[in-house]
């Protein structure tokens, strides 16, 4: 605790609050689609928080996770829109969707208890799948999800008469639909970072800890692994629902096709890329992932314009390439990520000593 | 140790067999472990002792018979429950959490003599938070007692040989175990480090802890041990005190192959 009254480290603190609290506004500057671009990154830091608890604490590579994601948006969706009439608040909604999540999360959990690394990975997949190809059709006999279609004019997040999808006044400054949901977001996210650090060193977070390293070890000293993993599945399950509600309400609008399975991928590359299991290194990795893609998708095009004075590659297609080599050196000369705990990071060093 | 002839009996394995595919590992294993002693466990490799071991602490499930700890059956296929009871064990080929401390490592350890929740852990309240602080006290505590303290903050693949086999032996006894089941501990060690062994298990018994040992070094045994029982080819040739069992000649038979 005296940590925090250390005064260098008050001055930080103070710091990053005031940018967090004044990004919107920055990024406003540059149009609203930058405040939402940023308020995807935080989503995309709630994604990944989650899938550390699976990939990063327990060491089970889940490359379904989306399919949480999915489940919580459609419970939004389903739970507050014209399309079965109901309009229920979302702050009922939201823990509704996360115990959907988590009740998928068991489903997933439970048949696959006795696999790991590749073979979890593939059931996984699968199952993101599957969910993503259900949406897609429970529009026949009884029309639940709209199919492709997607369901359209979900309500905004809205407390009272106080909606977060429209621009209004607070304290005489004007504040848009994007930069009130930033901070909406900004608060869940410090709440996701709260829960897994406290989680972390926690005896839940070391037994998850101990199945990721080894299994048999683990039960030998009297973790009970069958449940433990079940609730990491749960755990990372709910914070992907709740994320899920949060995206629905934000956009208005969801689609089958949100949820692809490049999207788990990339949840996954987010937590690998930032340092598996380090919450300051996963959230990094988050934020640069999400971010990079759009800040490509703008730059790409006026800097060829700029060097060559003309369009020499598509914008859309350099903007993936330069995406897919980021991710290559990255992993080439940082493999615990850009930002490893600093017990990982030593092992590394310790292993490349070794070798040389 | 004749006058504890009478003491309680801890452990008793009846007629435990296992085979594996052909290869018949246990054949009807009947032994019993009285609390207090240090009991050893030899024979020839191949003989069946790991098997013997996975077997009690539950990561095989026997063919056949039993074992009953404390004075109630032990259940097959729950490990953690194994540990549960008061049976902990090390093993032959280190098995230790390796990017975790040391001190994580003996944590891990209490994690079945404590009871904290995911619901303790986001609220932090002063419940979770004691448990907390009394884990790693107790963590520090067994650090020293196997007298690798020095260690807690290194990862414990970066430990030493000698000290890895000693954390693992503090891990198993955070659990606060009844039995504590040594697999090889002396393995690879020099003289230095295995007289060390020899007290640090001394020294456990002495505290209370019944052990069961597995080991290679004749001369570690016989020297330590309250009773020896010997196997071969899966089954039990002898059990009986160490001077009784140098002296069978079916023993020398299985070691020296004559």
């Amino acid at each position: 605790m005296s940590k925090w009254l250390n005064p260098r480290s008050a001055f930080g603190i103070t710091l990053i609050v005031v940018a967090l609290l004044a990004l919107p506004f920055v990024a406003a500057m540059g149009g609203q689609a930058w405040v939402r671009i940023l308020n995807f990154a935080i989503l995309y830091v709630f994604l990944a928080l989650g899938l550390n608890i699976v990939v990063g604490y327990a060491g089970l590579l889940d490359l379904g996770y989306i399919a949480f994601y999915a489940v919580g948006a459609y419970t939004y969706a389903l739970l507050a829109s014209p399309h079965f009439g109901l309009h229920w608040p979302f702050w009922v909604i939201l823990p509704i969707g996360a115990l959907v999540a988590c009740f998928f999360g068991v489903i997933l959990g439970s048949p696959t208890l006795k696999l790991r690394g590749d073979y979890l990975a593939i059931v996984t997949l699968g199952f993101g799948e599957i969910v993503r190809i259900f949406m897609n059709n429970l529009n026949a006999p009884i029309n639940i999800t709209n199919g492709a279609q997607g369901i359209t004019l979900i309500d905004p997040v809205a407390i009272g008469d106080f909606k977060f999808s429209t621009t209004s006044q607070i304290l005489g400054i004007s504040m848009s639909g994007p930069q009130k949901y930033y901070y909406l977001l900004l608060a869940l996210v410090i709440l996701v970072i709260i829960i897994n650090l406290r989680l972390q060193n926690s005896r839940v977070g070391r037994a998850w800890q101990a199945i990721r390293e080894d299994e048999i070890a683990a039960k030998a000293v009297g973790i009970n692994t069958r449940n433990l993993k079940l609730l990491a599945f749960a755990m990372g399950a709910s914070f992907g629902g709740v994320a899920g509600g949060v995206f629905s309400a934000m956009q208005g609008f969801v689609s089958p096709e949100s949820f692809s399975l490049i999207e788990s991928i990339m949840i996954l590359a987010m937590v690998v890329l930032g340092g598996m299991g380090h919450i300051p290194g996963v959230i990094l990795g988050a934020v640069l992932l999400s971010i990079l893609p759009e800040a490509l998708r703008y730059g790409v095009g006026p800097i060829q314009m700029a060097v060559f004075g003309k369009m020499l590659v598509d914008p859309e297609s350099l903007r993936m390439l330069i995406f897919g080599l980021a991710l290559v050196l990255v992993m080439r000369f940082k493999p615990a990520g850009l930002w490893p705990s600093p017990e990982r990071k030593r092992e590394l060093s310790d292993a490349g000593a070794g070798n040389g | 140790m004749r006058g504890r002839a009478m003491a309680e009996l801890l452990l008793q394995a009846n007629n435990v067999a296992k085979h594996f595919g052909g290869v018949q590992a246990l054949r009807d294993v009947s032994l019993s472990i009285r609390s207090g002693e240090i009991y050893g466990l030899i024979g020839p490799n191949g003989a069946g002792k790991t098997t013997f071991f996975n077997c009690l602490t539950g990561l095989y499930i026997p063919d056949g018979g039993g074992f009953v700890f404390d004075g109630q059956p032990l259940l097959a296929d729950a490990p953690h429950q194994a540990a549960e009871r008061g049976i902990a064990r090390t093993f032959q080929n280190i098995r230790l959490f390796g990017n975790m401390t040391a001190l994580e490592n003996v944590m891990v350890g209490r994690h079945v003599r404590t009871g904290a929740g995911v619901l303790g852990a986001i609220l932090q309240n002063a419940a979770t938070r004691a448990e907390e602080a009394a884990i790693k006290q107790r963590a520090i505590d067994l650090l020293h007692y196997v007298r690798i303290e020095d260690r807690a903050d290194d990862l414990a693949r970066n430990l030493s040989y000698g000290d890895q086999r000693r954390l693992e032996i503090a891990r198993a006894l955070a659990t606060e175990p009844k039995l504590l089941c040594l697999d090889e501990p002396a393995a690879g060690m020099n003289h230095t480090e295995t007289d060390e062994l020899r007290e640090l298990i001394d020294g456990i018994r002495r505290d209370g802890t019944t052990v069961l040992l597995i080991e290679h070094d004749v001369k570690l045994v016989m020297g330590l041990c309250d009773r020896v029982a010997v196997l071969d080819y899966g089954a039990l040739v002898i059990e009986d005190v160490p001077a009784v069992v140098q002296k069978d000649q079916r023993v020398i038979e299985a070691y020296l192959g004559a």
